[in-house]
């Protein structure tokens, strides 16, 4: 990596990378409409948007996982096109991931040198030469790593500057970093931050995608907005404030597109009381009331569905407790919720939620197998029974019951997912990210339905990462932001302002 | 020769941090429990009955390890890259009927040629194991279970009733499993000369590293550029050819070969290499612990006929042995994820 000044006499420097007009779709969701990003030599550039805005697209476009449909790429001046990781690594594209990939079982030395470990006599590769090298690359980012042991058990912090030590020995011009503070801890981010500004020094260009605006303001030097997979703007940090940032990573138009009827609140059915769990959340407190919607709304890694897991007993929690409907659930114990009248939907509903080879009328009475059985041997006829009525009253569009539930779209498959607790009974239900990747038609059938179980007097927990999502159909709304609970929202004070601010904790607690 | 580097460290500054961590990086080693477990083994027999650790005792033991020893080096390449292969004792089979039938068909012919073509024909058998493998993206567990059985077949049709005893073989083709140097028999030797070559190739050369690779994450492996299906595809081709040779070798040592030799050998294979510290699900292990865990299995036999112990128990005691390699496994594993955990604890 050379040095390069940006003075002034030199004019602007020439961009080490530039990604214009950059157009992505996945059939016919439209991921990256317009992508532009131009990072300079010497210069930490950071990238922020909502969840969905099109930063991860954008950054597996650089990495060279995924190829433009349409657009201008440009790396040090030379228009490239990528078709595997191998070109983007040639062209001098490092991406540090949030978690990177290591091999566990290889030392932390040969895990940078994997592929082009330095020979010695014989043509043998060298360990001495290889193990100098690691802490030659080590000490020049000032870290303290043992080449020789195992990458297995190493904290995510350090597997991080083994990529980025990977990184510099490939002489990266450019060096993307994906939310690489998300699990660190504070000391750990400082140091990440040096490593990236002695970096910046010897003339990297490093793109820093971030959620937290305290660090975007303290590290980077410009700031480019997405939102919507499109570029709204690039600001120079030192003229811009967190406010700006935040109404341009926001300002859409929240239109009334799913309005959840107002239904008449009953009793508390759920109190969270204090619950934690060592390095994943703390503290949670909230209630939920029959005939209520209650959005958990954040950053995805704010540790919402790590809460739902617990509240449901997926997961076990060091602290506090769960009452439901007055009585204290047992921990740790998906069947005594379920038993109490708890739903949970999933968020991966292929792999949590369904039964992907299983026909939809066996998906639909999964719940129901104790029901519908008798001496413990299923009825078919009362389980097809049961399955169809469920799905009739959900209008679940498959041409027969006994087609296997992959068949379906999305939004019918989430449909089933939601019949399969329906038919319980429950008192209670946790969606997860119910609308994710469901076309805009179905979504709004989804947001009737869940509108509904509330007017029913179901009480209901929403995770959502969609803002409209959340402001549309929410009663109430909690943020979370890294395992805490920062805001109490009601529906009136629910803006898209308040809650970003709250996610990204650049506010003081706001309840 | 190992995947844990014991080398000193180059800096003096360093010898003072680096002096418990060698210790740790000794006590961590994947060979460790084999070797003291056949340690323990040896000297216990031997204190019960001398006559364990005679000349003709050690030479015995050796013999009877060598088959085993090279066929699990063999395999221990291919269980590193998260496979296996289950066909080598029907590898094994085919090929020592084959050099039975060289012998008995081209009288005088030379036994480097018989070596070579009994190579050759392993080869053939451990690349078509590659290919399908590689190409056809099933499980090798599912793949070689079937060659497995093809090529029993194969031997089946091919020999029927036909046996070939070591009276149908020249003196000196025999005798290299009789002849010693230093007190090692002549194929022993030939074992040990596979072992340092293969070792060697899986510890400093960079096709070699890229196994471990492999096995310890096939997609990140792929991710890196690292040639996955070609080195895959070589690792179950000089499988073959290891085989092979314990073929012509089995032939050597034993005095009939015909439609069922070598049957049963594949599970013992794989129990020493697994015993001998090699992961079944890859990335770790080396070729040196599985050649003690070969020696290991081979010398509990003589050593229970020593003990006086029931010959029966042999196999009970064989299958505690591969239990324990993997809870120790297990537990190692699930200690570093524990580590992990508290590490990132302080996160919040």
């Amino acid at each position: 990596m050379q040095t390069e000044s940006m003075t002034a006499d030199d004019g602007p420097p020439e961009p080490r990378l530039t990604l214009s007009g950059a157009v992505k779709a996945f059939g016919p969701v439209v991921a990256l409409a317009d992508g532009n990003i131009e990072i300079l030599p010497g210069e930490i550039h950071a990238l922020v948007g909502e969840n969905g805005a099109g930063k991860s697209t954008l950054v597996k476009i650089l990495a060279g996982l995924y190829r433009l449909d349409a657009g201008e790429f440009q790396v040090d001046g030379q228009p490239v096109s990528f078709r595997t990781v191998a070109d983007s690594k040639a062209a001098g594209i490092s991406v540090i991931y949030q978690e990177p990939t290591l091999f566990p079982d290889l030392t932390v030395a040969e895990n940078i040198f994997i592929g082009r470990q330095p020979k010695g006599r014989l043509g043998l590769i060298s360990r001495a030469a290889m193990r100098t090298a690691a802490r030659d690359l080590f000490d020049q980012l000032g870290v303290r790593i043992d080449p020789n042991r195992v990458a297995e058990g190493l904290s995510i912090a350090d597997q991080q500057i083994i990529e980025i030590a990977k990184a510099i020995s490939l002489d990266a011009k450019v060096l993307v970093m994906d939310e690489p503070t998300a699990a660190l801890s504070g000391v750990e981010v400082e140091r990440l931050f040096q490593v990236a500004r002695n970096l910046r020094t010897q003339g990297a260009g490093i793109l820093f995608i971030s959620h937290r605006f305290d660090e975007v303001f303290a590290l980077c030097d410009r700031i480019t907005v997405m939102r919507d997979g499109r570029y709204i703007a690039t600001h120079v940090t030192s003229m811009v404030t967190v406010d700006a940032i935040v109404h341009e990573m926001v300002g859409r138009d929240v239109g009334a597109l799913f309005p959840k009827e107002v239904a008449p609140v009953g009793d508390t059915v759920l109190s969270v009381q204090g619950l934690g769990r060592a390095g994943v959340f703390a503290d949670v407190t909230f209630e939920v009331k029959a005939g209520e919607v209650v959005a958990l709304a954040g950053l995805v890694g704010a540790g919402r569905t790590e809460v739902a897991r617990a509240v449901f007993g997926i997961d076990p929690y060091d602290r506090g407790t769960v009452e439901f409907a007055g009585t204290l659930l047992k921990p740790h114990s998906p069947k005594a919720a379920i038993d109490a009248g708890m739903g949970f939907v999933p968020e991966d509903r292929r792999k949590q939620g369904l039964v992907m080879d299983l026909s939809v009328g066996r998906n639909t009475a999964l719940t129901l197998r104790d029901r519908v059985a008798r001496f413990g041997i299923i009825n078919g006829r009362a389980e097809r029974a049961a399955a169809a009525e469920w799905g009739r009253r959900l209008q679940v569009k498959t041409t027969s019951q006994e087609y296997a539930v992959s068949t379906l779209s999305g939004g019918n498959q989430q449909k089933v997912v939601l019949a399969k607790w329906l038919a319980t009974d429950p008192k209670f239900l946790i969606v997860d990210e119910p609308t994710r990747g469901i076309d805009v038609g179905t979504k709004s059938e989804v947001h009737r339905l869940i509108s509904d179980l509330a007017n029913r007097g179901i009480a209901i927990l929403m995770i959502s990462s969609e803002l409209p999502e959340v402001l549309g159909m929410a009663d109430r709304v909690l943020v979370m932001h890294e395992g805490r609970i920062t805001a109490e929202l009601s529906r009136a004070e629910a803006t898209p302002e308040s809650i970003m601010h709250a996610a990204t904790a650049s506010l003081e607690r706001t309840q | 020769m190992t995947t844990a580097p014991t080398r000193p460290p180059g800096k003096a500054e360093r010898i003072a941090s680096a002096a418990p961590s060698r210790l740790g990086a000794f006590l961590r080693l994947r060979e460790l429990p084999v070797t003291v477990a056949l340690i323990a083994l040896v000297i216990i027999t031997t204190v019960v009955n001398p006559l364990f650790l005679s000349p003709q005792g050690v030479k015995d033991l050796l013999l009877n390890a060598t088959i085993v020893i090279i066929l699990a080096v063999g395999q221990a390449l291919v269980i590193i890259t998260r496979n296996v292969d289950l066909s080598v004792g029907s590898i094994l089979g085919l090929v020592a009927f084959g050099t039975g039938t060289l012998f008995a068909t081209v009288p005088g012919i030379p036994i480097v040629v018989v070596f070579l073509a009994g190579m050759l024909l392993g080869a053939l058998l451990g690349a078509i194991n590659g290919l399908l493998v590689t190409v056809a993206k099933v499980p090798a567990l599912v793949i070689t279970l079937g060659t497995l059985y093809i090529y029993r077949g194969l031997n089946n049709a091919w020999a029927g009733g036909t046996q070939y005893f070591a009276g149908d073989r020249p003196d000196a083709f025999g005798s290299l499993s009789v002849d010693t140097v230093l007190g090692f028999p002549l194929i022993t030797l030939i074992a040990v000369v596979v072992v340092v070559i293969v070792a060697v190739y899986l510890a400093g050369t960079r096709p070699g590293r890229d196994l471990y690779a492999i096995g310890s994450d096939p997609d990140a492996a792929k991710l890196f550029g690292i040639p996955v299906s070609r080195r895959v595809f070589l690792a179950f081709l000089t499988n073959g050819v290891l085989a092979g040779l314990a073929g012509v070798l089995y032939a050597s040592r034993f005095n009939s070969v015909g439609a069922t030799t070598g049957s049963g050998l594949e599970l013992a294979v794989v129990a020493a290499a697994v015993v001998g510290g090699v992961a079944i699900f890859g990335g770790s292990g080396s070729v040196v612990g599985a050649a003690m865990g070969a020696l290991l299995l081979t010398t509990i036999t003589s050593a229970l006929t020593a003990l006086r112990v029931d010959k029966f128990w042999q196999e009970a005691i064989v299958g505690v042995l591969i239990l324990s390699a993997i809870i120790i496994d297990r537990i190692a594993s699930v200690r570093s994820a524990r580590k992990l955990r508290i590490s990132e604890a302080r996160n919040v």
